[in-house]
């Protein structure tokens, strides 16, 4: 249950800080802690009490062991986040070169 | 010979291969990136065809990435849907890229835009032929990462604001997608789609489909730009350069939402009352507000992208009311709407080529100069606005016909409202932009080179014909088998795990 409320904690905190936040930096890190949240629910979804890395071996049995997957599939989703937060931040440099501001508020000719 | 499943896999590996050598050759030769751009979407389109065809003869093919059989490995799936979107995507993209040989001469580096092209239909062809769910969200990233960055693409102000807007909404929309396959998984311990089927039919669980339900239409409804969630599409898509407009309009957001959406509702976690009246009621609202939003509008492109919102409605109507009719009224609008907003957007594309304006209140009598592009916009006009015989009043008649039979009068009669409303839009664009009279300053202004004439050509001839698709041997090869695959539900997971063989 704890690690729902965690989770859920963090990933509100993301929402609001996308929603906001005046600043297309703080935007941007609202985005990265949006990701992290939902990343560390995956590995944590795996994680058992007790646990123990699922290598098998000849002497022992291994009854309670971690769920690797998820490992393997966070890791192709960080690589995702990095590609959305490059090209983000890309953005962001290039707004700041045409507009000299990061302040949305003042980022606003597209209406209607 | 060759298995036939081999084919499957070629949709991504052909499109990221041709992204890799445009990549590789682009910058050195001149003519290399038209060469090979068209080249490659071509093959795909080729090869989409060939997948009707294997679909009809072979029935539901599996492809297991690695040899690891389906359950534990990787699934790729061919099946009446997939070779359905499959031709639909590839098509669209072809004739788009014969467009962009003349449009995107203005442009500095034309390799970038036809890698990145060429990336975005690698990701929308791997959303489609996905049979796993975490490759689903792989693929819906490469093609989301790759349009974010197709729409900042001119780097001028509006461009840049546009895909920061894009960016930061569609990577939240992504972001509830995964959240929704995470707790999927937590619950059934498998990523397979056809499996999570059948473990969800096991085991039941009310209250998981429940809360995934609710994160699915959030990030896949962002995806398609359902009413509450559509604020980043009016921005973007008449930012981006005219082929990547009707790239998002025609088939971005249908592959990555609309196809996505139906497949995980109706065949993984299986449709219910309560979804479905959520998914009638999004589509009759945007269908409603963004037909309400066009009319008011007076920039070419902004008006179209509203357009989009209203046509997705009916898609998502037709699909949410989960009749055989239905389901087959709403694929069809889905290709028809692919096609003729295609059409528009190059057709507005190719008069700011000529005139270099958007402004529908800068333009008049265009269509004396520019008569293939008056006409072909006359003709995807009528499609949209359901003028018979034009495709678009057949699939918006048998989505209406559906919901009277249904006994849904209400959403029929607001189909049949944003239809004549749509009408009148469309008389205002004609009026204005194409016949009133020439102004002065357009007196010089010439008919658009060759390429743009023939894409523009080719996408008329299928509004045109598009009523065919409904009658014998093409309706049975095409549509039937693609809302069949939607009317199976949850059935899907013993077709695919048959098909494995």
């Amino acid at each position: 249950m704890s690690i729902y409320l965690l989770c859920l904690i963090i990933f509100s905190l993301g929402i609001y800080c996308v929603v906001r936040k005046r600043n297309v930096i703080k935007i941007i890190i609202g985005v990265i802690i949006l990701e992290y949240a939902v990343n560390l629910f995956f590995v944590l979804v795996a994680y058992r009490v007790n646990g123990r890395a699922p290598i098998f071996s000849a002497e022992q049995e291994v009854l309670n062991m971690v769920d690797p997957l998820p490992h393997a599939l966070v890791l192709t989703a960080i690589v995702i986040g990095l590609a959305t937060t490059a090209l983000l931040v890309g953005i962001a440099m290039r707004l700041y070169e045409k507009y000299r501001t990061f302040d949305i508020t003042k980022i606003r000719e597209l209406k209607g | 010979m060759m298995p036939a499943e081999n084919i499957i896999p070629l949709f991504v590996a052909v499109a990221l291969a041709g992204a890799f050598i445009v990549a590789l050759a682009g910058g050195k030769v001149r003519w290399a990136p038209d060469a090979l751009g068209n080249l490659f979407t071509l093959a795909l389109t080729v090869l989409s065809v060939v997948s009707v065809l294997a679909v009809r003869q072979y029935g539901v093919l599996v492809y297991s990435v690695g040899a690891w059989k389906p359950p534990v490995g990787i699934a790729m799936v061919l099946d009446g849907l997939t070779s359905f979107m499959l031709v639909t995507v590839n098509l669209m993209a072809f004739i788009i890229t014969v467009f962009s040989v003349n449009y995107m001469e203005k442009y500095t580096s034309k390799w970038k835009f036809y890698c990145l092209f060429l990336l975005m239909v690698a990701g929308m062809n791997g959303v489609i032929i996905s049979g796993d769910m975490f490759n689903l969200f792989v693929f819906l990233e490469i093609a989301s990462v790759a349009s974010y960055a197709l729409v900042a693409f001119g780097t001028e102000r509006q461009e840049l604001e546009a895909a920061f807007k894009y960016a930061v909404m569609g990577t939240v929309g992504s972001l509830f997608t995964l959240l929704g396959i995470v707790f999927l998984y937590s619950y059934t311990s498998t990523l397979n789609m056809a499996d999570m089927a059948q473990v969800l039919i096991q085991k039941g669980g009310k209250d998981i489909t429940l809360m995934v339900s609710v994160l699915f239409i959030m990030g896949f409804g962002l995806k398609a730009a359902l009413v509450p969630f559509h604020a980043w599409l009016p921005d973007a898509h008449p930012s981006a350069p005219a082929p990547i407009s009707a790239m998002l309009s025609g088939v971005l957001i249908k592959s990555l939402g609309i196809y996505a959406l139906c497949r995980v509702f109706y065949n993984v976690i299986g449709i219910d009352q309560a979804v479905s009246s959520v998914l009638l009621f999004l589509g009759a609202l945007s269908m409603v507000v963004g037909v309400f939003l066009a009319i008011g509008q007076w920039d070419f492109k902004r008006l179209l992208a509203y357009h989009s919102i209203s046509q997705i409605g009916y898609v998502v109507l037709g699909i949410g009311l989960g009749t055989p009719l239905g389901i087959l009224g709403g694929l069809f609008h889905l290709f028809n709407h692919s096609v003729f907003k295609s059409l528009l957007f190059l057709n507005s594309g190719a008069v700011e080529y000529s005139t270099g304006t958007r402004d529908l209140k800068e333009m008049g009598g265009l269509a004396s100069k520019m008569p293939l592009t008056g006409t072909t916009s006359l003709i995807a006009s009528m499609s949209i606005a359901g003028i018979p015989p034009f495709n678009g009043f057949w699939s918006k008649l048998i989505i209406i016909i559906a919901a009277v039979q249904a006994g849904r009068y209400g959403y029929a009669f607001w189909a049949v409202v944003a239809s004549v409303l749509t009408l009148a839009s469309f008389m205002k664009v004609m009026k204005y932009a194409f016949l009133d009279r020439l102004k002065e300053k357009w007196n010089a202004v010439k008919e658009v080179p060759v390429f743009m004439k023939l894409s523009m050509s080719a996408l008329a001839l299928i509004c045109i014909l598009g009523g065919v698709l409904l009658v014998g041997a093409l309706n049975d090869a095409f549509l039937e088998r693609a809302t069949d695959v939607l009317l199976e539900g949850t059935k899907y997971a013993a077709i695919v795990f048959k098909g494995i063989g």
